[in-house]
């Protein structure tokens, strides 16, 4: 255990982690006084809209850091990242849907209002446990887990890799949307989990629980970066580039890589399934467009945008891109998705290397003409 | 069978911190030992009864125009190939016939390939790292530590293959040659007994064929070293043995001198390639 707690630890002594997590947790800070000392109407107030909408941003960041870590170290590029998204996002759901009881529409103790309209008389087998949240919250981590696993299996083992995983990735997430459609799939169909009450006792409307959602959102975020990071700076992440860059080499010199594809892929899905349960309770829906694959592609943007490899771009990417998509939406609808692509074709042309290249390039600048510094492991 | 998995694997474990490594057995003499192997591809004949001993820390070069079956003899020994006769004994004990590929690697048979592959994103110490004897599973993997130890092999073998000073390069921005040695280094991590090495000097400059052949002549002795090559010059600067293989059997074995003066090696070799060879350095 000694060892497996030096691994988990080694995060905390790197100089750009320490950054990072110091001003994710200084910002955090900083909203948290802005919405509860400075008063309303005051210039300065953030109101509790606008910390919501920062969590399902928080959230978005944590799903960006997970497609980083198999995109920038392994080399996948999953195009069905939002499926893992909306399994989690779906299992919170369907707590909060067992958690409304017979506050719904039709009052059923039991059974959800989408399932008393469609004149079901008892709650399908896969719906029984979510009332306990324990359950729930596994759930959140094995159902997207379970998948990868299953799915990367199957992949890996036949060494698909390259366009052609991408194409499966994308036809996964794609099929999961249409299945969820359906309404004899249990899960609300079109209109997927909604009306949600309380979370953990929480009411969801309150400024307090909102609050401590965008909060946990931040911690997950942290959590979850320092996972990323932990294996990324031990031998493990050495042997992922390694994957990425010379496959069949490393088969060679004696790795099983199909193994470590398969566990990073898997670590991957369950912190996009904690993203998606830290969304959902922030949106208050969950529904099968979480699941198009235009999702996943937007979620491949952000990471570009920041810079691959580097995870902290992931986070950035994901951060601009929504701030952004917010404004945009906001006051021309219409262009949105032409600024996008704008976007996407500035950085592909003057930032090669994201957002975080450019940081990058602006450091060594400045430091130029020092020692020439040490180069940082995956630098790509 | 369970049990000697456990203990393949342990050995493995332990496998850099032991000085007695792999345990083949030596003492008769030769550590690699083919008898009448022939292997044929749709009615070809590849390697046609051959005949090859090689001693313990002996450094071999190996000629023969193309198609003399000099890869495909590499394959054989590596367990890729397998010959439809013959047998092949890796010291006294181990019949490499009845081994799967990775458990020759296990069992100290390193391979260079023509190309070099190495990790360019990485450091040329990273790269060593990663090709170090150790338990190669996920878990162990993820939670290892570089040992006081481990770190000393490394930069032993830096050492060694000369590139101490590019140690946290990464790898991408080595010339060719260093690739090539790099490439030599991660073998050396595996504490080979038997390093296969397959045209070594292939697109390099006077300077690096010269390091490559004291990197060569360095490491015969602590482990056997079998080179295939091209590049004459270089086979007269390196050899002590050198076998001549033609149409997929030996063709003469001996000094360099002994073989260059054999009249049927110059009818099939040196006579009809003289042309295209670098003589001018022999």
């Amino acid at each position: 255990m000694l060892a497996s707690r030096s691994w988990l630890s080694r995060p905390f002594r790197e100089r750009s982690t320490q950054i990072f997590l110091g001003v994710l947790l200084a910002a955090l800070a900083v909203v948290t006084l802005l919405n509860l000392i400075v008063p309303a109407g005051h210039p300065l107030h953030v109101s509790t809209y606008t910390v919501t909408l920062l969590g399902k941003y928080l959230s978005f960041a944590l799903l960006a850091v997970a497609l980083d870590l198999v995109w920038g170290y392994l080399g996948i590029l999953s195009l069905g990242h939002g499926a893992f998204f909306a399994l989690g996002g779906y299992a919170m759901g369907m707590y909060l849907m067992r958690q409304i009881g017979d506050r719904g529409v039709y009052g059923d103790p039991v059974l959800p209002d989408f399932m008393v309209f469609l004149d079901w008389d008892s709650l399908p087998w896969y719906w029984h446990g979510f009332d306990m949240a324990w359950f729930a919250f596994l759930m959140v981590l094995l159902a997207p887990g379970l998948l990868a696993l299953v799915f990367g299996f199957l992949a890996f083992r036949s060494r698909v890799t390259g366009v052609y995983l991408s194409i499966i990735t994308q036809a996964l997430t794609f099929a999961l949307m249409l299945a969820f459609f359906r309404n004899e799939m249990g899960f609300g169909g079109n209109n997927g989990l909604t009306d949600f009450k309380e979370l953990l006792g929480f009411d969801l409307r309150s400024d307090a629980t909102r609050l401590g959602l965008f909060l946990a959102s931040g911690v997950a975020l942290a959590l979850g970066y320092v996972l990323c990071r932990a294996i990324v700076a031990s031998k493990l992440g050495r042997v992922s580039v390694a994957c990425r860059d010379a496959e069949a080499r490393t088969r060679f010199i004696g790795y099983r890589v199909e193994r470590v594809q398969l566990f990073v892929f898997v670590v991957s899905a369950m912190l996009a399934g904690v993203a998606g349960a830290l969304y959902v309770p922030q949106v208050g829906i969950i529904n099968p467009g979480e699941f198009s694959p235009i999702f996943s592609i937007e979620v491949v943007l952000w990471v570009a945008l920041g810079g691959r490899g580097t995870l902290y771009g992931a986070v950035i990417g994901a951060l601009v891109v929504n701030y952004a998509k917010t404004v945009f939406t906001g006051v021309m609808p219409e262009a949105w998705l032409f600024a996008l692509g704008g976007l996407f074709v500035v950085v592909t042309v003057l930032l090669p290397k994201g957002v975080a290249g450019l940081l990058a390039s602006l450091r060594r600048r400045r430091d130029d003409g020092a020692v020439e510094t040490p180069a940082q492991g995956a630098s790509s | 069978m369970n049990l000697l998995k456990e203990m393949a694997s342990r050995d493995r474990v332990f496998d850099f911190m032991a000085p007695a490594r792999s345990p083949v057995d030596v003492r008769h003499g030769p550590i690699l030992y083919l008898e009448d192997v022939s292997v044929s591809f749709d009615g070809f004949r590849a390697i046609n009864d051959l005949n090859l001993t090689i001693d313990d820390g002996e450094l071999r070069c190996i000629i023969g125009p193309n198609g003399a079956g000099k890869t495909t003899m590499m394959d054989i020994i590596t367990g890729k190939t397998r010959p439809d006769h013959g047998s092949v004994w890796f010291g006294s004990r181990h019949d490499l016939l009845t081994m799967s590929e990775p458990q020759i690697a296990s069992l100290g048979i390193g391979r260079k390939f023509q190309k070099p592959t190495v990790f360019e994103a990485l450091t040329v110490f990273e790269n060593l790292e990663l090709a170090m004897a150790a338990d190669k599973r996920i878990w162990p993997t993820l939670t290892a530590r570089l040992s006081g130890e481990a770190r000393d092999r490394i930069d032993e073998v830096l050492v060694t293959i000369g590139l101490t000073a590019h140690r946290d390069r990464p790898a991408g921005i080595l010339s060719h040659g260093q690739k090539q040695w790099l490439e030599i280094g991660m073998l050396l991590m595996q504490r080979p007994r038997l390093l296969l090495v397959d045209e070594p000097v292939a697109g390099m400059t006077e300077q690096e064929m010269e390091r490559t052949a004291e990197l060569l002549t360095g490491l015969a002795g602590k482990q056997s070293v079998v080179v295939v090559e091209h590049d004459m010059g270089f086979v007269r600067s390196i050899a002590r043995t050198v076998t001549v293989l033609h149409q997929g059997s030996v063709l003469a074995e001996g000094s360099m001198d002994q073989v260059s003066s054999d009249p049927k090696v110059v009818e099939v070799y040196l006579g009809t390639e003289s042309d295209n060879t670098e003589d001018a350095r022999c």
